[in-house]
């Protein structure tokens, strides 16, 4: 080969190898060295392709069009080639550079895709030498990359092949082509449309029929309003009566699901059809078909669900065909909350179905089950599918743990009425060992926290048993609960029955596998409890004392100004522990302080932070006098201690609530609120304070807090009482102050070891358990649903936005395709015959055309239609104007809006009205006329 | 509509693919190994569907049909019937049959071009058009008689491995 690797050879002419010798190259080189002999090809390629020989050049670009199919490449850079290869006479050439093109040609980045559109209309007009074999690859290019110039510009030369004028005989690939071109070229609709609609007509042959009839499907299904398709109902309707061909009536089915929506009235009409399909049709495609039709659009029709039901049965007992069961299922699911009743005949299936060894099937079994839940029966459902969880492979029972989760957790847990079995529940589902929902686990411990004030207790006890549970440590996806649990404990810890259990666990050496967010949420959430027992310890001597010196000297003293009644709640607590003795508060700051020690030396920033707070504050309680002193009730006379316990008090008493996200917006800038010109004065200030963001944990409160309290008391003491007074103010925003009633931990624990089942059984057992439990019952006469506290959130964003630009386009081709039908077939006795009334019809049009004059506000739609005929090139004014008419008939004036009204409120004079109009206005309610036909 | 005809073995090795909405070379790829991934995890006797949402966007759906050594998989969305496309795929499958007398999965590497041939003649820009293998079959040889006489002087077998090598 003496050949440069620029110019092509006569060697490589004759000894080029073809797509054959590539292939069998490629299979006999190993994994390692086929990119090798790819790119060996590719260079063989390069050169070929530029051969002045045609059959060279040929192979060279099917061998190419091989290699970008299959493995991956890109040829875009070889478009020249394939478009030189068009216009050969011999057949096998354009037909490898049709494939070539229309496997690798897009609008988007083949830039020379105009190149072709002179040879694609040659080869699509009528002429001996364009057979089949040659028209079908050029529609297929036309089909897959055309863009919207192209199809503009050979909307025309497909009409007389869509409608069977031409002597090509591809009439069902010529509408499939013309579908396409309506898709990225709406303007051509007014070309297209009519030829399309002429295909449906009786006597076309059932392939073109069938084709029309999917190009409607597809244009109904993706148009975001269908209502110009509605005057076409006749033709479908005659279908679905008489067609015996089940693709044909799969689609006539889905255009009426859509277009039933719209037009109430034609439900009534296509349900008896429809029914007799469902009953006699053996073909299950079909009688999918017709149920999916019934549940989406004939649900008001009680004897056709019933029926649909049945057939839905027949398919969930399909046991050796899991695609019909699965399609039942989905089928079921399809079925809203109003047809409970026909999940639950099929309940013992779809439980079954949990059990299946398809995902698929499962799937759709949990999510049937899901969607039965309700506030009766979701105790019972989510406890027996969390042990199911416990058993099932690990990707099956997260999506439990997710499903639950996700339902429970819905609108702010509105399915919850007993929120001590749900935080339970949600400490069970953190010790499946497939656990990986901790994230979620995590966000609800802590929310059900904020929100729910009568659940904390049970919120500590289950945080606790998670928090000395040594075996979770090692779990990583469960860092995240255990750091919820943690924070739970630490701020709800006056409800806490044992301090020194929890500061055990929370320092438990084991917690050094945790990630050092996650500690020092622990470690904050030991200097919590410190405080607190701190606190009571102090607050209990101050109450004997109190109490004592009451007792003494009779009623005339009262000047202990500490225990106030907001603080009662504590005392509360204190009372229902035993009392607090000075040892027990000793050891448990010794314990602290000998384990957080270390930590102060830790090499994140975080942890050590919150360990030097930790330690700070044992150190400053050590510090005062009479701490050491074994006699207790010294401490009180220690002004200092007196003074350490306000402050933690006010640093911490504060509930913490959920925050609405349009808290912000509604304070009102006070009016005296000056604002410094020059911010720089605040660094002294936040030099002091603790600004390292929080962790996961979503508010910005908690993370100020140590650094406040471990502060020198008077100027801390100022920020904390800020913070009260907006609270104060805005209280509205957080949790209720009223006080609930103790709960009555009356309930059995949810997380008992569960004892191991055969897998076999597990099913039965489910089916066993949930006997009734479906039917949505009354509830058992339990406790009232606690305060749940919702925010009025105000941030339900429109997602109108996101799909606008697609419904712009789509809007365009269904204001085209309604000024096509409503300009052609306006009168609607027509529609039934329409090929031999298409001559009165365009007599019709014209006679429209004049009243025009007379009603040229009623009339523009049509005019508009013809508008676009004329010129097609003032395309954006167009868009404009059609967006406004089609997008909402609201739009229109009032006055029309008004009179239309009154044709539609009483039918009988309404028809009367119009016929007698039609003499001088035939065409002043252009959509109503037509469908009303068919209908009446 | 049909959004993409996807013929792989059971290595993952794509044998035919055709997408009806156009994708770049290496979404392609990125396509048809998502879709083996998902395959390959699938055990025989479940059912053929796979919610495709999140390969092929939402509200798409994939049905496939493991023969022997190849899975042919359709992608389809909201307009087409699911049972529908698995009868189609079966009359992919006998087509090929036919035309190739016992097809295997050689038969499908071999012949690229009639492959996409076959294809067009069933499902033409993403639409149903033909549902009777033998029509198809009918058309297809029609195609191939056409080019074979129009190729007869032109196309001389001119490698040396071609007219040796079989």
């Amino acid at each position: 080969m003496a050949a440069t690797s620029s110019s092509p050879s006569l060697v490589d002419t004759l000894f080029q190898r073809s797509l054959d010798d590539l292939i069998r190259a490629l299979r006999s080189s190993s994994s390692v060295t086929e990119a090798a002999a790819i790119a060996r090809a590719l260079d063989e390629i390069r050169r070929e392709i530029r051969s002045p020989d045609l059959d060279t050049k040929a192979v060279a670009l099917q061998k190419l069009t091989y290699l970008a199919s299959l493995h991956h490449l890109d040829m875009s850079w070889a478009a020249f080639h394939a478009l030189e290869l068009l216009p050969s006479p011999s057949l096998p050439r354009p037909r490898v550079a049709y494939l070539a093109a229309s496997l690798s040609f897009h609008p988007s980045s083949t830039d020379l895709l105009p190149l072709a559109t002179h040879q694609l209309r040659k080869h699509l007009a009528p002429s001996p030498s364009n057979t089949p074999a040659l028209v079908t690859p050029a529609l297929h290019l036309l089909a897959l990359a055309s863009s919207a110039d192209l199809a503009c510009h050979l909307a025309p030369d497909l009409v007389p092949i869509v409608s069977g004028q031409s002597s090509i005989p591809l009439r069902p690939k010529a509408i499939a082509t013309a579908l396409r071109a309506l898709a990225v070229c709406p303007d051509a609709a007014p070309v297209l449309f009519k030829p399309l609609v002429d295909c449906l007509s009786l006597s076309s042959e059932p392939h073109v029929v069938s084709a029309a009839v999917s190009a409607f499907c597809e244009l109904a299904l993706a148009a975001p309003d269908p209502s110009p398709y509605l005057p076409l109902a006749p033709e479908f309707y005659r279908l679905l009566v008489d067609s015996r061909n089940n693709w044909v009536l799969i689609k006539v089915l889905k255009i009426f699901a859509r277009l039933a929506s719209l037009e109430p009235r034609l439900a009534a009409r296509i349900v008896d059809p429809v029914c007799q399909l469902l009953r006699r049709s053996p073909a299950k495609s079909l009688v999918f078909e017709c149920i999916r039709t019934v549940l989406s659009s004939l649900s008001d029709h009680d004897a056709a669900v019933r029926l649909a039901v049945d057939k839905i049965k027949e398919f969930l007992a399909s046991d050796d065909d899991p695609n019909l069961r699965y399609l039942g299922l989905q089928a079921l699911a399809m079925l809203g909350p109003a047809y409970s009743w026909a999940v639950e005949e099929s309940r013992e299936v779809v439980i079954q179905s949990l059990n299946d060894t398809d995902t698929n099937i499962r799937h759709e079994a949990l999510c049937l089950i899901m969607g039965m839940l309700c506030e009766s029966n979701v105790v019972e459902i989510c406890n027996l599918l969390i042990k199911y969880a416990m058993k099932c492979d690990p990707d099956f029972a997260n999506e439990i743990l997710d499903a639950v989760l996700a339902t429970c957790g819905r609108n702010v847990y509105e399915l919850i009425v007993d929120f001590d079995w749900y935080i339970s529940l949600l400490g069970e589902m953190a010790r499946n060992p497939h656990c990986a929902k901790g994230n979620e686990i995590e966000r609800q411990l802590v929310d059900i926290g904020l929100r729910v004030r009568d659940a904390r207790p049970e919120l500590v006890r289950v945080a606790r048993d998670l928090l000395i549970d040594p075996a979770l440590l090692g779990n990583p996806f469960l860092c995240s609960v255990l750091s919820a649990a943690a924070w739970v404990s630490g701020e709800y810890v006056e409800s806490s029955s044992n301090l020194l259990e929890l500061v055990e666990a929370l320092l438990q050496p084991r917690t050094n596998l945790l990630s050092s967010l996650v500690r020092a949420v622990y470690i904050q959430a030991v200097f919590k409890i410190v405080t607190f027992s701190f606190i009571s310890f102090i607050k209990q001597i101050q109450a004997f004392d109190t109490k004592s010196s009451a007792d003494r000297s009779t009623a005339f003293e009262n000047e202990d100004g500490v225990a106030t009644a907001d603080k009662a709640v504590i005392f509360d607590s204190i009372d229902n522990n035993e009392t607090i003795k000075h040892e027990s508060v000793s050891h448990l700051l010794d314990f602290v302080e000998t384990t957080v020690g270390p930590l102060s030396e830790c090499d994140d920033v975080e942890v050590q932070e919150r360990a030097r707070n930790v330690l700070g504050l044992i150190r400053i309680i050590r510090e005062t006098r009479y701490w050491n002193i074994v006699a207790e009730h010294e401490l009180t006379r220690d002004n200092k201690i007196s003074e350490i316990v306000e402050l933690m008090e006010a640093a911490f008493s504060e509930d913490l609530g959920p925050v609405s996200t349009n808290a912000q917006k509604r304070v009102t800038v006070p009016e005296d609120l000056i604002l410094n010109e020059n911010l720089s004065d605040l660094a002294g200030v936040l030099g002091d304070i603790d600004v390292t963001p929080c962790t996961s944990i979503s508010f910005s409160l908690r993370g100020h807090h140590p650094t406040k309290s471990k502060e020198d008391s008077a100027p801390v003491i100022e920020p904390s009482s800020l913070l009260a007074e907006h609270r104060k103010r805005h209280g509205l925003y957080y949790l209720s102050t009223e006080k609930d009633e103790v709960e009555s931990n009356d309930y059995p624990l949810a997380n008992e070891p569960l004892l191991p089942v055969s897998h076999v059984d597990d099913a039965k057992d489910i089916v066993k358990l949930t006997a009734q439990s479906f039917i949505p019952r009354k509830a058992k006469s339990t406790k009232p649903r606690p305060v749940v506290i919702r925010l009025d959130e105000g941030d339900g964003v429109s997602s109108s936005g996101l799909t606008m630009v697609k419904e712009f386009k789509d809007d365009l081709l269904s204001g085209a395709v309604r000024n096509v039908l409503l300009g052609n077939e306006s009168k609607p006795s027509s529609s039934h015959d329409m090929s031999s009334d298409r001559t009165s019809q365009r007599g019709e049009n014209d006679a429209s055309n004049n009243n025009d004059l007379f009603s040229q506000p009623n009339e523009s739609n049509a005019l508009d239609g013809r508008e676009h005929r004329k010129s097609s090139s003032r395309k954006s004014r167009h868009h404009i104007r059609h967006k406004e008419k089609n997008g909402s008939p609201g739009n229109e004036d009032t006055e029309e809006k008004s009179h239309r009204h009154s044709t539609r409120s009483s039918r009988h004079q309404g028809k009367h009205k119009h016929r007698q109009r039609g003499d001088t206005l035939p065409d002043v309610v252009p959509q109503e006329p037509v469908i009303q036909d068919f209908l009446l | 509509m049909i959004r993409a005809v996807i013929v792989m073995n059971t290595q993952g090795k794509p044998r035919l693919l055709k997408f009806y909405e156009f994708q770049p070379p290496e979404k392609q790829q990125e396509l048809t190994r998502s879709v083996f991934a998902v395959l390959s995890g699938r055990p025989d006797n479940v059912s053929n569907f796979v919610e495709a949402d999140a390969i092929f966007g939402p509200g798409t759906r994939l049905v496939y049909k493991h023969l022997a050594t190849l899975y042919f998989v359709f992608v389809f969305d909201s307009c087409e019937n699911e049972l529908a496309m698995l009868d189609l795929i079966q009359v992919l499958v006998e087509t090929l049959d036919r035309c190739f007398k016992n097809v295997c999965e050689l038969d499908i590497v071999f012949n690229f071009n009639k492959m996409h041939t076959i294809l067009d003649e069933i499902i033409f820009g993403g639409q149903v058009l033909e549902t009777s293998s033998e029509r198809v079959l009918k058309a297809v040889e029609e195609i191939s008689r056409l080019e074979k006489s129009a190729s007869s002087v032109s196309f001389v077998p001119k490698s040396v491995s071609g007219r040796f090598g079989r």
